[in-house]
């Protein structure tokens, strides 16, 4: 048995006492399930000195849903939110989201904001110590160089996986953020700033696969929330190595309404290809007239340009962006058809 | 740094002092000294390591101990009573569903989970609640037989 580094493990039951903690120790790191940060734990990969465990926070565990809105607080279950009559019936883009992430036992573990948050991968990142000591490490830890792209001046290419950012963005939901003197609402959209651009300088709002999240020190991730769009379709798909438990090769989420014959409002959103999960822009341009080949090879060409697929995973990239491609094709036609 | 944890292990209250940092695995198997459960891939993936928290499966080795404070933890060792196997068990032993044994701990509360919340799942929601454990040696269609055994046997009044 090899023991765990060093931490003490911090359980408030109050969202107060968990603001108070995160205040006290800016180095802490939350926990939800843990299924995630445990493995980077015990793969060396981080050591936080402090856990704040937020799964017995009451005010983070409940779900509002009606027709109008739904609020999902961070510390609710993967699995509570799949099977959620509200939000199957009302928002099946997220309950679909929700049941397609990793395995039974880890939506049993998981939360909505541990997914929200969830570490960027990459497979010169997430391996053991050793492995990693041997190619002396890389940009994301300790190394000087990002493996994926040598020569890319500083920029980590890890690529964001959670499967929910995608679902709820294309709902344009809003997060609730709690830092010591109170909670501040912001765009879902902004959470994310893994942009990876190698032709401007990482600032406060445009990050990498390193700097992914715009979170600042003591702040915590308390709930997500969006408003219904009446006559909204929407659905999730991904396809992933292993069917019944994986990380996303791709996960596209897509929401669209119909009138008459017409696509009115297109909204498609991608996870596991970019360091931060991709909301399409340009989608307008296709609506106006019946999603025909000519609309969904558009589709196509909006995806390779958006979608930035590197060798981060063992499928390469350009068969990530093939695939992204293939299956927003397949969500738009099925649910304009629906 | 420890912590006083209280819980209920396989149906009786326990008390014990855990370092904040233990993993419960390592608190069953080496603390308790309750091996039925396994160490497998130890990193989430195998689900040999599965044990029920509530009668939710859980993986073992991404648990710290000290968050299971007042829970309800129930592993393979629960299963069965004066020397009778459960249904479950059952099912994996006369059905074949096991080979090496490695993985079965994991199998088996996976499987008792799925028929605590319902008894009478379909062949999809079998395969669908066993997806998190991994299995070299059966190829899993003598698994999938042993859980179907597994049910009629709770239709016929044996404790999961």
């Amino acid at each position: 048995m090899q023991a765990l580094p060093e931490f003490e493990l911090l359980r408030p039951t109050t969202l107060d006492d968990a603001r108070k903690a995160r205040a006290a120790h800016p180095e802490s790191q939350i926990i939800g399930g843990g299924t995630d940060l445990m493995v980077n734990i015990r793969r060396g990969i981080v050591a936080p000195p402090v856990l704040i465990d937020l799964t017995g926070v009451a005010e983070l565990r409940k779900i509002n849903a009606d027709e109008t809105s739904l609020e999902i607080g961070a510390s609710v279950t993967l699995v509570e939110l799949a099977a959620h009559p509200q939000v199957i019936k009302h928002y099946p883009v997220v309950a679909e989201a929700a049941a397609h992430i990793a395995g039974p036992m880890h939506r049993n573990m998981g939360t909505v904001g541990g997914n929200l948050c969830l570490d960027t991968r990459c497979i010169f990142y997430n391996q053991s110590e050793w492995w990693r000591g041997a190619i002396h490490h890389c940009l994301k830890t300790t190394g000087d160089i990002c493996h994926v792209a040598p020569k890319s001046r500083g920029v980590c290419f890890a690529t964001f996986s959670g499967d929910l950012a995608p679902a709820l963005m294309t709902l344009d939901a809003e997060i609730g953020v709690a830092r010591a003197d109170g909670i501040r609402a912001m765009p879902l959209n902004a959470l994310y700033i893994g942009y990876a651009r190698q032709d401007e300088p990482q600032t406060a709002t445009r990050g990498d696969g390193k700097h992914f999240l715009s979170l600042r020190p003591g702040e915590i991730v308390t709930s997500v929330s969006v408003k219904n769009t009446p006559g909204l379709r929407s659905a999730y798909d991904k396809i992933r190595i292993r069917r019944s438990i994986e990380f996303p090769v791709c996960g596209v989420a897509v929401a669209l309404r119909r009138d008459g014959d017409a696509l009115i409002d297109l909204r498609v959103a991608f996870t596991g290809t970019n360091s931060r999960p991709v909301r399409l822009e340009g989608t307008a341009a296709l609506c106006g007239g019946t999603p025909d080949a000519r609309v969904l090879q558009d589709l196509d060409a909006l995806v390779r340009d958006q979608v930035m697929a590197m060798k981060t995973t063992f499928t390469p990239g350009h068969y990530r962006r093939r695939v992204a491609g293939v299956l927003a094709r397949r969500l738009v036609t099925r649910l304009f058809e629906s | 740094m420890a912590q006083l944890l209280q819980l209920t292990l396989n149906g009786r209250a326990r008390v014990d002092a855990v370092p904040d940092n233990l993993l419960l695995l390592y608190y069953l198997r080496e603390l308790v000294g309750l091996t039925g459960t396994k160490t497998g891939c130890d990193g989430g993936e195998c689900g040999a390591c599965t044990v029920l928290i509530d009668d939710e499966p859980r993986l073992s080795c991404l648990m710290l101990a000290a968050s299971v404070a007042g829970r309800r933890v129930d592993t393979v060792e629960s299963l069965g009573e004066d020397g009778q196997l459960s249904a479950v068990q059952r099912g994996f032993h006369e059905k074949l569903g096991s080979q090496c044994g490695y993985c079965t701990p994991g199998f088996i509360m996976s499987s008792v989970g799925l028929l605590r919340r319902n008894p009478r799942p379909t062949d999809d929601e079998i395969r669908a609640a066993l997806g998190g454990n991994i299995c070299r040696c059966t190829g899993y269609v003598k698994i999938i037989e042993a859980v179907k055994h597994a049910i009629e046997l709770h239709e016929a009044g044996v404790e999961p």
